[in-house]
């Protein structure tokens, strides 16, 4: 991690809040940060990413501003959290792509949803466009599947391998000082506290999520909307192994389990994503960075629009809409994957790293021995 | 917002624990309440904002408690800190009242972090907040707020004026302007008078300008001054105050926990003439620490340094203050702007004192000086490893102990014996009535919860008769 003023900043709240510690009991970043007498730029860089943004340290403080301390950790851990997936993002010239996020996610969605519109209507005949289709291949009538598997499985296969360099940059950087190497163990402890988001409970008591009064529907939030993700991915799964080894062609009916796993899913997303945005709105301004709200306000922004379509397309498919919908819910998909690696989704990669980093250096070794000193 | 004017059953004066603890219990009995806080909102709560735990009494261990902490061990602890400067009618009602309080507390908002073992070693007999004295703070207003306790800030309570054993009216000052108000009941919850430089003066001389205040620049002791004008009976040394070691370079007021420094046991201590003034090792620190706020304080300048060497650096917490590091003892002279020569002889006088011993920094070891005045009882090593390292020092005024006789209803007892009527008093302002002396972690907020309830409750009763 370069030495920015960020990372300066973070540094002198981490040497206050090292003299302090009342905060010890809210979140993982407090522990961790007890094991340390001194914090390396990297240090500041595994903490920053350690945060959930829960605020409740913010609202704790005795030092927080107008004391002439000036003390806003959640707010210098969320600039450094940019500023880091700037730093490990691949390749390095696309780090740019974080600045000025929201307006990149927006521009890089209207031209895939152009282009996506521009081909269908140039390429096939209106009556396919625009007429119903039913039956088995109906949505294959509109966009071919092999051109569907093609783009989409390089959009994701992309997405994948610059998200996982980017976690290589991460905890290369980061994870240096780890006596022990981070083992199975530890990543299945990290992976529970990710798929829990146990530093989202404030200690058991829930988060400052709009202000000094505490409560979970963040936390609820974010589990709607993640597992409403990963239902979404189930159901194309399933419906993948329908179709390459039963043979089953879609659309599949009603009561079918890639319908139910989707239609769950969208809903789950759909009622996280806007949940999270009215939130974000609502929210006190205070404790929080505005270099991440164009980001942030965009990825959820994008997610609905997935949901959102594809609840509408499943509702419509048997209309004449349905083409012009696959079209554009596809489009939104593939908008998705682009900048999945580029905005707001990073924060899931580098979170769980620092989570595996900090069950691997909390892990009691024997007898309540710590694995770093 | 609800406009000042008008009167109530019960008015609190002040905005900390004790404060809070009253308006709340006052409510709840059925009063309309006003409380009026000097702070603005953000830096309400006086000096519980920079408190974090509460010892209790309690028979068996618990979430945020380990073992056992009875009434007589209790009754001990602070007899022994206090010197028998106590009133055991009120101690014991404290330490039986701190049992049901936790319960109490959780249940108006109060959240505790889980047992702690970590080096503070207070997990048997502290429970401690959730993530500080601020949190606990919030959580009460918020609580007072929904139930309907009125709350003003940035509101000074001027004058509690008594007339015949019974407050008379109340005259408060905000945005300056001058308001009289009305209570049936009052409870004076303002601290004590340790944020008053001058006041200070009178006892300390000039070198009370030189004392650092840990706490709220607010307590004042205004109201304080006001009822001992008035025919209040003191209680408490007034000369006496809590004053530990702090780092030189905290702010003037309000630095808190941070500022602290431990370092002391593993240095050498020189005061502006570079010279050592008294045993750096006597006992272990816990035991210790509060006493070199008044060592520094008689010190010329009120100022001292801790100086160790590299050996010790990891030895003591962290404070947000670098340390002060050079090559030489002649470049860390300079960097103080102590006298090159005199620190040199310390230092030498020192490390010719020390006798070889086993070094360890848990207990009262044997690595002590021999031939050197002050001597260094334990935890003496020779300071010859570069870097050598310094911390600027001066007296850290926690609190004062002179405060407002009370009865075991909280209330305010006037010279003559007899209480007074309406008038009752929690926290900081009436402690030393049971902490006459000394320091019990976490004692401080016991106090003010057990007799802010008592108070809020007694103040309630009367204005409804």
């Amino acid at each position: 991690m370069h030495s920015t003023d960020t990372v300066a900043e973070a540094r002198r709240l981490m040497e206050i809040c090292n003299a302090c510690r009342y905060c010890e009991g809210y979140c993982a970043v407090f522990p961790a940060m007890e094991l340390r007498r001194e914090f390396s730029n990297a240090d500041l860089s595994y903490l920053a990413n350690l945060c959930h943004d829960c605020r409740g340290c913010f609202y704790a403080c005795q030092y927080a501003p107008p004391h002439e301390f000036n003390l806003n950790l959640p707010r210098t851990f969320a600039q450094l959290r940019a500023e880091s997936y700037r730093e490990y993002a691949w390749p390095a010239p696309l780090a740019a792509l974080f600045r000025y996020n929201g307006v990149i996610v927006a521009l890089v969605l209207a031209a895939v949803l152009a282009a996506v519109l521009l081909l269908i209507t140039g390429l096939q005949q209106p009556s396919i466009v625009y007429g119903p289709h039913a039956g088995a291949g109906a949505f294959y009538v509109v966009i071919p599947l092999r051109v569907m598997i093609a783009v989409g499985s390089v959009a994701f296969g992309y997405a994948l391998l610059a998200l996982a360099i980017g976690y290589m940059r991460f905890w290369r950087d980061t994870a240096q000082g780890l006596r022990h190497p981070a083992g199975m163990r530890a990543w299945w402890r990290a992976l529970g506290d990710a798929a829990a988001l146990r530093n989202l409970s404030g200690g058991g008591y829930g988060c400052n999520d709009r202000d000094e009064s505490f409560s979970g529907v963040r936390r609820w939030l974010h589990h709607a909307m993640f597992y409403g993700f990963v239902l979404c991915f189930a159901a194309t799964c399933v419906a993948t192994v329908y179709h390459h080894i039963l043979g089953w062609i879609a659309p599949y009916p009603l009561f079918s389990i890639p319908v139910a796993l989707g239609t769950l899913g969208g809903v789950g997303l759909l009622i996280g994503t806007i949940g999270l945005l009215i939130l974000k709105i609502a929210r006190d301004p205070a404790p929080g960075a505005r270099e991440m709200l164009g980001a942030d306000i965009a990825f959820l922004v994008l997610l609905a629009l997935v949901a959102a379509t594809g609840l509408l397309l499943l509702g419509l498919r048997d209309s004449a809409a349905m083409g012009i919908l696959l079209a554009v819910h596809l489009g939104f998909v593939l908008a998705l994957f682009l900048v999945l690696p580029y905005g707001k989704f990073v924060h899931g990669v580098y979170r769980l790293g620092a989570l595996v980093h900090y069950a691997a250096e909390t892990a009691p070794v024997r007898s309540g021995e710590r694995a770093i000193e | 917002m609800t406009s000042l004017a008008g009167s109530y059953d019960v008015l609190v004066a002040g905005g900390g624990n004790a404060a809070l603890c009253a308006a709340i219990a006052a409510r709840e009995a059925g009063a309309s309440v006003v409380l009026v806080e000097h702070a603005p909102r953000a830096f309400r709560g006086g000096n519980s904002r920079h408190t974090r735990n509460f010892r209790i009494m309690h028979a068996a261990p618990t979430a945020t408690l380990t073992e056992a902490y009875l009434e007589d061990e209790y009754w001990d602890d602070l007899l022994r800190v206090t010197g028998g400067e106590t009133d055991e009618v009120l101690a014991r009602l404290t330490v039986r009242g701190s049992a049901p309080a936790l319960t109490w507390m959780a249940s108006h908002g109060v959240r505790f972090q889980p047992s702690l073992t970590g080096t503070l070693s207070l997990s048997r007999t502290n429970a401690f907040f959730l993530g500080g004295g601020k949190a606990l703070l919030n959580a009460y207003y918020q609580t007072a707020e929904r139930l309907g306790v009125v709350i003003r800030y940035d509101t000074e309570v001027r004058d509690v004026r008594l007339r015949n054993g019974a407050v008379d009216s109340v005259e408060v000052a905000s945005a300056g302007e001058s308001l009289t108000l009305c209570a049936k009941s009052v409870v004076v919850a303002a601290g004590g008078f340790q944020a008053n430089i001058e006041w200070l003066r009178q006892y300390w001389g000039a070198a009370a300008d030189n004392f650092l205040i840990r706490g709220t620049p607010y307590a004042k002791g205004r109201v304080l001054r006001n009822l001992l004008n008035q025919g209040v009976m003191p209680v408490g040394d007034p000369t006496q105050c809590h004053a530990v070691a702090i780092d030189a370079r905290a702010p003037k007021f309000d630095g808190g926990i941070v500022t602290r420094l431990d370092a002391i046991p593993f240095s050498i201590v020189v005061n502006r003439d570079a010279r050592r003034f008294y045993d750096e090792g006597e006992d272990l620190w816990p035991k210790r620490y509060a006493i070199w706020g008044r060592l520094i304080a008689q010190q010329p300048g009120q100022i001292a340094y801790a100086i160790t060497d590299a050996k010790a650096l990891t030895l003591f917490m962290p404070s947000m203050y670098p340390a002060i590091t050079a090559a030489t003892i002649d470049e860390l002279a300079d960097k103080l702007t102590l006298d090159r020569v005199v620190l040199g002889n310390t230092l030498h006088a020192y490390n010719a004192a020390v006798r070889p011993g086993r070094f360890n920094d848990k207990i009262l070891d044997d690595c002590r000086t021999d031939g050197v005045a002050p001597a260094k009882s334990h935890w003496a090593q020779r300071i010859d490893t570069p870097p050598y390292v310094a911390y600027p020092l001066r007296p850290g005024i926690t609190f004062t102990y002179l405060g407002v006789k009370v009865d075991d209803k909280a209330r305010v007892v006037m010279s003559g014996g007899t209480p007074a009527r309406n008038l009752f008093a929690a926290g900081e302002i009436m402690a030393g009535n049971i902490l006459g002396r000394g320091y019990l972690a976490g004692f401080g907020m016991t106090i003010g919860t057990v007799f802010g309830r008592i108070a809020g409750a007694e103040a309630a009763k009367h204005a409804q008769h």
